[in-house]
């Protein structure tokens, strides 16, 4: 049973460079599987080129899924950290 | 002398002799590998070299140039170690047979494909991020040395192209300036520019030949200019342009930290006016004391729909947190007239200066006005935050407006949601009306600004969008500085403070009158900070 939360990009440039690496370090600390998806395209978290591939735009609403044995801490410390730098 | 057009991205003036880059002409050779899994072998070491490589980069730029900037290399360094980025490469050295040189080549260009092809500019600028990292890996398969050649004594670099590795590379002892044949404005390499201080005019179009080697130029980053083989008149008056640029950039540093206050110890509070978050570091970088207008209809213009009260409160949260104690002056949404947004379907006006805009939309429409005032609030809890209503004219709008704010204030109170029950609520003053009735209004809020933009259209009459009234929207006219003067005694009359946020805060033939009058504090662009506390400190 996945984890699932969204989250709106306040930043003005998106999802670009520095923030989808910050994001990418993030969830690869976890051992659970984690996924964003912005509109019809689904990308695994901790691969960078997916994450910045989303092209993700201010304003998008990111739907974040999160699956595996740490999900639960995993969900709501990556709540907190993409509100704090997205 | 050649003179060159191109985008200038960092301000300043170099003059030098120019170097240009050997970045070779970008093409790689492609061979037949007998041995794959020691091809697969080489690159894997390669990449683990160019991995160290990026770290100990990080670790200078985080040195010179701030934790902020070095966070580029932590996401290089996740780009090499892209699984996705890995099989492509070990997956071709093995499928095609090739080289490893050709195959990192080959993977660099299809993600940089990707990037290109995106609809926004900064996701297109991450093209040049994969083939930085790409050229990395190439070189130190290659064997070359990843460290730009540097020649003795002073130079100007010409490449055609510079990465952000590159560019952070650049020897600040030696490297005035830079120029390049391709790049765009959104380059992080055009960013560590401007933080390095570099003059920088990008996208000349044109590739810069070893002929070019050791001849004299001059780098014009804020005209974008580029001069070559300058004749005696442009060098001699480029000599005395850029003195006085240097002279005054030290003068200005030597401001920072220091009291905006005149030779008399009058003191003014100066503040910056910004549109978005991300302006809070050119705000803090020129030392401005607050934020005096965060113009936060920003939010809706760059949205296709309403902006939801979560994306609001964490744009507003953002610049309490960075600001820190200091003042951050929220003006509430300021739509209509020259700032239309499809998605509030305002019926077409024949006056829109004069129409259903700014408070007059959040009074009809308070389900519009409530969300944002719930972001705010909820944000105030996280700094020093004061709500600014545009375009009053009348003691009502400020009632009606406060009881609004107290609708929410009591929502959250209900919800035990935090937020500072003593925010100030001040309102701008940007109508004959607002001034007439400073007396009343003074006591019904706790400070003014001044909009001397509208206040010089309603004063004068003088619609801001029409070009031909230029000569009659004098905003130096006696009838807007009385204006001026009439909203900083009623502000003073009631104990509360007024200041100006418009662009007239900024004019510098205007400080002295500013300062006659007894203004409180002063909003003005992030630059145009520091000459203004100059011109207060030597007056």
């Amino acid at each position: 049973m996945a984890t699932s939360f969204t989250f709106t990009i306040s930043d003005p440039e998106g999802m670009h460079a520095r923030p989808a690496g910050k994001v990418v370090e993030k969830a690869q600390s976890y051992k659970s599987a984690v996924s964003l998806t912005d509109g019809d395209k689904t990308v695994d978290a901790k691969r960078i080129f997916g994450v910045m591939g989303l092209g993700a735009k201010c304003g998008d609403t990111i739907t974040v899924d999160i699956e595996g044995e740490d999900e639960t801490a995993a969900a709501s410390e990556l709540e907190a950290f993409l509100k704090e730098n997205l | 002398m050649r003179k060159i057009q191109g985008t200038g991205v960092s301000a300043g003036v170099a003059i030098g002799t120019i170097h240009v880059l050997d970045s070779g002409d970008g093409s790689v050779e492609r061979r037949v590998v007998d041995d794959s899994a020691a091809e697969v072998q080489r690159f894997r070491a390669a990449r683990d070299t160019a991995i160290d490589q990026l770290g100990k980069l990080r670790d200078k730029t985080a040195a010179e140039l701030g934790e902020g900037k070095a966070e580029l290399f932590d996401a290089h360094r996740l780009m090499l170690k892209d699984p996705d980025y890995v099989e492509s490469v070990e997956g071709m050295i093995t499928t095609s047979k090739v080289n490893a040189e050709y195959a990192v080549n080959g993977t660099a260009e299809q993600f940089a494909a990707m990037f290109a092809a995106m609809d926004d500019s900064y996701m297109q600028a991450r093209a040049a991020d994969v083939r930085d990292v790409s050229k990395r890996v190439i070189k130190i398969l290659e064997g070359c040395d990843t460290a730009t050649q540097d020649p003795d004594g002073q130079h100007i670099i010409a490449a055609v192209d510079l990465t952000p590795s590159e560019t952070v590379q650049l020897d600040r002892s030696k490297v005035l300036g830079f120029v390049t044949a391709n790049g765009s404005a959104n380059s992080h390499t055009a960013i560590l520019a401007r933080t390095m201080g570099l003059p920088a005019v990008i996208g000349l179009g044109k590739d810069f030949d070893a002929e070019d080697d050791g001849k004299t130029a001059i780098v014009d980053g804020s005209a974008g200019l580029v001069l070559v083989d300058p004749d005696e008149e442009n060098l001699k008056s480029y000599q005395d342009k850029k003195k006085s640029y240097e002279d005054h950039l030290r003068l200005l540093q030597e401001l920072k930290g220091k009291p905006t206050q005149t030779k008399e110890g009058q003191t003014v509070r100066l503040y910056a006016n910004i549109g978005r978050p991300s302006d809070v570091t050119s705000a803090l970088a020129n030392d401005a004391e607050g934020i005096g207008l965060y113009r936060s209809e920003f939010l809706y213009l760059e949205s296709e729909d309403f902006p939801t009260e979560e994306a609001q409160f964490e744009a507003y949260k953002e610049v309490a947190q960075r600001m820190g104690d200091r003042l951050v002056v929220i003006r509430t949404l300021d739509i209509g007239a020259d700032k239309q947004v499809g998605y509030f379907n305002l019926k077409h006006e024949d006056n829109p200066a004069l129409g259903y805009r700014a408070i007059r939309i959040c009074l009809t429409q308070p389900e519009i006005f409530k969300v944002q005032l719930r972001a705010l609030l909820r944000a105030s809890a996280f700094g020093n935050l004061a709500i600014m209503l545009p375009m009053i004219t009348s003691v009502q709008e400020v009632r009606d407006a406060k009881k609004i704010i107290d609708e929410v204030k009591a929502d959250l109170r209900a919800k035990n949601i935090a937020f500072n029950d003593g925010v100030n609520v001040g309102i701008m003053v940007e109508t004959p009306a607002s001034v007439v009735m400073a007396p009343e209004l003074a006591k019904e809020v706790d400070f003014f600004s001044i909009g001397t933009n509208d206040l010089t259209q309603y004063t004068l009459a003088c619609d801001r969008q029409n070009p031909n009234l230029s000569r009659f929207a004098d905003p130096h006219s006696p009838a807007v500085l009385r204006m001026i003067k009439m909203a900083v005694d009623a502000a003073h009359e009631a104990g509360i403070w007024c200041g100006i946020c418009g662009e007239l805060g900024a004019d510098l033939s205007l400080t002295e009158t500013f300062l006659d009058f007894g203004l409180d504090e002063l909003s003005v662009s992030p630059t145009s900070v520091l000459p203004l506390r100059e011109a207060i400190r030597e007056r």
